[in-house]
C-alpha cells in the first residue's frame, strides 16, 4: 500500500489546518448566541456538515449521469466513493441536529418536513450502498445504483425548499436565504473556515476512497484473468 | 452465497419498508406539521380528541405557572385566533412570551388545548448578546448565588 498521492496529502493537511482554526474560533473565540447561548456553537459543525453532504451527493448525481452515458467504471468508482462520504456527513448532521434540538426546541426529534426529508436522504443513500452490495454483477450494481442516485438527488432541492413550502419546527436557512445571511459577521468567519475545511476533507476522503476503489477493480481484474474464484 | 443474498434481501426490504413508512406517515403528516391557532378555532369540533400540533406566538403576559401542581397555562396566537393551552410539566428553556412555540396534544371539549409536549421555535438569526458575559460578570453572578444560598 502506498501512502497516497501528494495531492491527497495536501488536501488532508489543509483540511486539518482549516478545521482546527475554524473550530477553535467557533467554540472558544467568538461570542455565544444572544438567545441560545453556547449551545448555538453546534452550528459550526451542523451546517457545514449538511452542505458537504449535499456536495457529495451532487458529485454522485453528476457522475451517475455521466456513467449511464459513457459506461466508464472509473466514473462509477467516484460515485460510490462520494456516496459513502455523503452518508457519513448526513449522519453527522442528524446527530448534531438532535444534540442541538434537545436543549433548544425541547425534543431530540420531530417529524417536520425538514427533519423527515433529511432522514429520507440518509435512508436513500444507505439504500444505494446496500443495493450495490446486493447486486452480484459489478455492471448491474453500477447501473441500478446510478438510477437510484439520480432519483434520490431530488430530495435535496426539496429539502432546501421544505422550510419555505411547509410549516416546520426547523427554522429557515441562515446562509442561503433571500436577503443574505442572517448570521452576525463575527460568527461568519469560523463558519466559513469550517465550510472550507469540511469541503477539503471531503475532497481528501474522495481521492483516497477512489484510489481504494481502483485497487479493488484491479484486484478483481487480476482474479478474472487468472481464472480464480473470489 | 445463498445466505448472503438472503441477508441483503432482508436488509434491503427493511430499508424499503422504513422508507415507505417514513414517506407515508412522515411527509403526509409534515405537510400540515402544525395548525395555526385561527385554523384550530375554525375547525375545533372536527378535530376534537384527535392528536395534533398547534404552532404560534406565545401571547405576552399570558404564561401562568404553578410550581406546586406543575400546571403551566398560556395562550398561543397567530394574530387572528387565540388558543388557550394547558400543560402539565415544564417547558424548554427557549419557551417564553413573545416567542414561537409548537405544542402537541388534543383539543378538549372544555374549550382549551391539552398539551402533552411543548417545543420552542427559534429564528434563523444568530448574533452575539448585547452585553457579553465577561469573567468579571460571571464572578459577580457566582458570588450573588452564594449569598442568596445562605440561610
Amino acid at each position: 500500500m502506498g501512502r497516497g498521492s501528494l495531492v491527497a496529502r495536501i488536501l488532508g493537511g489543509a483540511a486539518g489546518l482549516l478545521l482546527a482554526t475554524g473550530l477553535y474560533l467557533g467554540l472558544v473565540v467568538v461570542p455565544p448566541d444572544a438567545v441560545q447561548g453556547d449551545v448555538q456553537r453546534i452550528m459550526y459543525v451542523h451546517v457545514p456538515s449538511i452542505v458537504t453532504a449535499y456536495i457529495a451527493f451532487f458529485v454522485v448525481f453528476c457522475t451517475s449521469i455521466l456513467y449511464l452515458w459513457k459506461r466508464d467504471l472509473r466514473l462509477d468508482a467516484v460515485a460510490v466513493s462520494s456516496a459513502e462520504i455523503g452518508v457519513v456527513f448526513t449522519g453527522i448532521t442528524l446527530a448534531t441536529g438532535m444534540i442541538w434540538g434537545k436543549p433548544t426546541w425541547g425534543v431530540w426529534w420531530t417529524w417536520d418536513a425538514r427533519l423527515t426529508l433529511t432522514a429520507i436522504l440518509f435512508t436513500i443513500y444507505v439504500g444505494y450502498l446496500m443495493l450495490r452490495a446486493f447486486a452480484e454483477e459489478p455492471l448491474a450494481a453500477a447501473r441500478y445504483g446510478a438510477v437510484l442516485a439520480i432519483l434520490g438527488f431530488l430530495d435535496i432541492p426539496l429539502n432546501h425548499l421544505a422550510v419555505y413550502w411547509w410549516r416546520t419546527l426547523h427554522q429557515p436557512s441562515s446562509i442561503l436565504r433571500p436577503g443574505g445571511p442572517s448570521v452576525a459577521s463575527a460568527m461568519l468567519l469560523p463558519l466559513a473556515m469550517n465550510f472550507a475545511g469540511l469541503i477539503l476533507l471531503f475532497a481528501y476522503f474522495l481521492v483516497e476512497r477512489v484510489r481504494l476503489e481502483r485497487i479493488r477493480h484491479r484486484t478483481a481484474e487480476v482474479r478474472l484473468t487468472r481464472g480464480r474464484r473470489g | 452465497m445463498k445466505k448472503r443474498k438472503l441477508k441483503y434481501l432482508l436488509a434491503g426490504g427493511i430499508v424499503v419498508a422504513a422508507l415507505a413508512g417514513m414517506i407515508y406517515s412522515g411527509v403526509q403528516e409534515s405537510m400540515v406539521y402544525f395548525y395555526t391557532p385561527s385554523e384550530l378555532v375554525q375547525k375545533k369540533d372536527a378535530v376534537q380528541g384527535k392528536s395534533l400540533r398547534v404552532g404560534g406566538m406565545v401571547v405576552e403576559r399570558s404564561i401562568r405557572w404553578d410550581p406546586q401542581t406543575l400546571l403551566l397555562t398560556f395562550q398561543l396566537t397567530d394574530g387572528q385566533g387565540t388558543v388557550f393551552v394547558r400543560h402539565k410539566g415544564t417547558a424548554p428553556d427557549l419557551f417564553k412570551e413573545g416567542a414561537g412555540a409548537v405544542v402537541e396534544g388534543t383539543w378538549t371539549s372544555e374549550g382549551f388545548f391539552r398539551s402533552s409536549n411543548i417545543m420552542a421555535k427559534h429564528s434563523e438569526e444568530y448574533k452575539p448578546p448585547a452585553h457579553p458575559e465577561t469573567l468579571e460578570s460571571k464572578k459577580e453572578l457566582f458570588k450573588s448565588i452564594l449569598k442568596e444560598g445562605k440561610p
